[in-house]
């Protein structure tokens, strides 16, 4: 068949070619500010102060309209806080105008009921609330006190604006995996979709990552889980678990550098969201060219889509199906990345872990953690 | 976050605009839907639906200039017959099918 209308797939022919590089991304993830009024343990950008450097709103605009001309179809944007940029609306407002499509992850803080209406009236464009846990117990123990009540007030806000569907974003952890059905109901009941996605070692993960990522019983139990549960979204990012079974829905990838990049505040190219590191620097969109001439051009960019090797991996019969796992986790854990991922579902991560001489880990970097506690959090109507 | 380009969807069960895609009539006139945008990718082309948020892999390059043609023919069948060989012809037409299933294509 000529033309592949779902991408549920073990389709290696379709795979080699994605990762061999796009003329533009399929996603693209843009992170407007540093800036952040929460402190979570597992921040993937160590977000906390704004960067005197970030991208003013003309230089933003000026991404955007690269982005029009590689025909970019949507942008995934957080932060940070986003909302916190005082030119959020006119930076949003601007993309969908161009028809690039948004969908922003907020903590919702700053989300109130006439924020609300204003973007029920967008096209183009979803809304993604974080919420790591059902209840203000477990959530609040990752993203902060006071956090869950906020998202709570956020999502009544949507509800009340009459936004239609928009998207509960969950990371999970050991101590909320026990909360997905209760998540599930939690979106029911406001007519919105749930999405869970994977904890990563990276940003501030790198030190809550130990605490924090789920058990290999919980990984089994959240692959059953997400096989019965097709409308559950997942971003693609459990594609390690499809080493259990039949493939998860997604392309199953690494897409790195490949059909997903990072644009970070302040201009800086990176492979993926969850690789904020000088090693997967690829470039900055104030660089001559821009954003364009680094997708297409930049060298770690052009290494990434080449050919990969197996590594470790290569005796093991499901390498075809998780291919190695996620680079992010690997690197930021000390392994190899053409090796086993560190949550393996056989084991064989936890095995190079153990097997690792005790040498310093990558920190990543830059971190714009505020270094002090976050002021309480006082809920807006 | 997505790690390979993700092709989340915001229709969900009981989302009152979902509606359900027309059935391929090949004999019927076509056209790209108003909502999709087409990127060209070396193995053919990328389709983006922007009310269903859904992404389609065009996987070869007459199927895309199949595709863009249907709008200046007067039925699907005869821009078959203008754009694919006879041996081709039946694959391409199963193809288009599907692409009315997800909405990339629609009567007009």
């Amino acid at each position: 068949m000529p033309v592949e209308t779902r991408t549920r797939s073990k389709d290696s022919g379709l795979r080699d070619r994605l990762s061999h590089g796009l003329e533009a991304p399929i996603c693209l993830t843009w992170e407007l500010t540093y800036a952040c009024n929460l402190a979570c343990v597992h921040c993937l950008s160590s977000s906390g102060r704004r960067d005197p450097r970030e991208l003013t709103s003309a230089e933003a605009m000026a991404v955007v309209d690269e982005l029009v001309a590689m025909k970019v179809f949507y942008v995934n944007i957080g932060g940070g806080e986003p909302m916190l940029r005082p030119d959020f609306f006119d930076l949003i407002d601007y993309a969908v105008d161009h028809r690039v499509g948004v969908k922003f992850s907020t903590n919702g803080t700053r989300l109130n009921r006439s924020k609300a209406e204003r973007l029920a009236t967008m096209d183009y464009l979803d809304v993604q609330i974080s919420l790591d846990g059902a209840t203000a117990e477990v959530n609040d123990g990752v993203r902060g006190s006071g956090s869950y009540a906020a998202a709570r007030v956020a999502m009544d806000n949507l509800a009340a604006a009459d936004f239609g569907p928009f998207k509960i974003s969950v990371v999970v952890t050991r101590h909320n995996v026990g909360q997905l059905d209760a998540l599930v109901a939690l979106a029911d009941h406001y007519g919105a979709q749930l999405r869970v996605t994977r904890l990563r070692p990276s940003g501030r993960g790198a030190d809550s990552w130990e605490d924090l990522h789920p058990s290999d019983a919980q990984q089994r139990y959240l692959y059953e889980w997400l096989r019965d549960r097709p409308n559950v979204l997942t971003g693609d990012s459990f594609f390690h678990l499809s080493a259990l079974g039949e493939p998860l829905e997604g392309l199953n990838l690494c897409g790195a550098g490949r059909v997903v990049c990072l644009i970070d505040p302040v201009g800086d190219v990176y492979a993926c969201p969850f690789v904020i590191h000088d090693e997967f620097l690829a470039g900055n969109v104030r660089d001559p060219g821009g954003f364009t001439t680094v997708w297409r051009e930049s060298d770690l960019f052009s290494s990434l889509r080449e050919p990969t090797s197996a590594g470790a991996c290569a005796s093991c019969g499901s390498y075809d199906a998780c291919r190695g796992g996620c680079m992010a986790a690997k690197f930021f854990t000390g392994l190899p990345l053409d090796g086993p991922d560190p949550e393996c579902v056989f084991g064989h991560g936890a095995d190079a872990l153990a097997a690792l001489p005790g040498s310093e880990l990558p920190r990543p970097a830059p971190d714009h953690s505020a270094g002090r506690v976050p002021v309480r959090l006082v809920s807006r109507g | 976050m997505a790690c390979a380009g993700s092709t989340e969807r915001v229709s969900s069960p009981g989302d009152a605009t979902a509606t359900l895609p027309e059935a391929f009539d090949p004999d019927r006139p076509w056209r790209l839907h108003r909502q999709v945008a087409l990127r060209d990718e070396s193995f053919g082309a990328l389709a983006y639906h922007y009310g269903n948020r859904r992404l389609v892999f065009l996987r070869s390059r007459i199927l895309v200039e199949l595709v863009e043609a249907l709008e200046s023919f007067d039925s699907a069948s005869d821009a078959l017959d203008a754009k694919t060989t006879p041996a081709q012809r039946a694959s391409y037409e199963r193809a288009l099918a599907g692409l009315a299933a997800s909405e990339v294509i629609d009567a007009r």
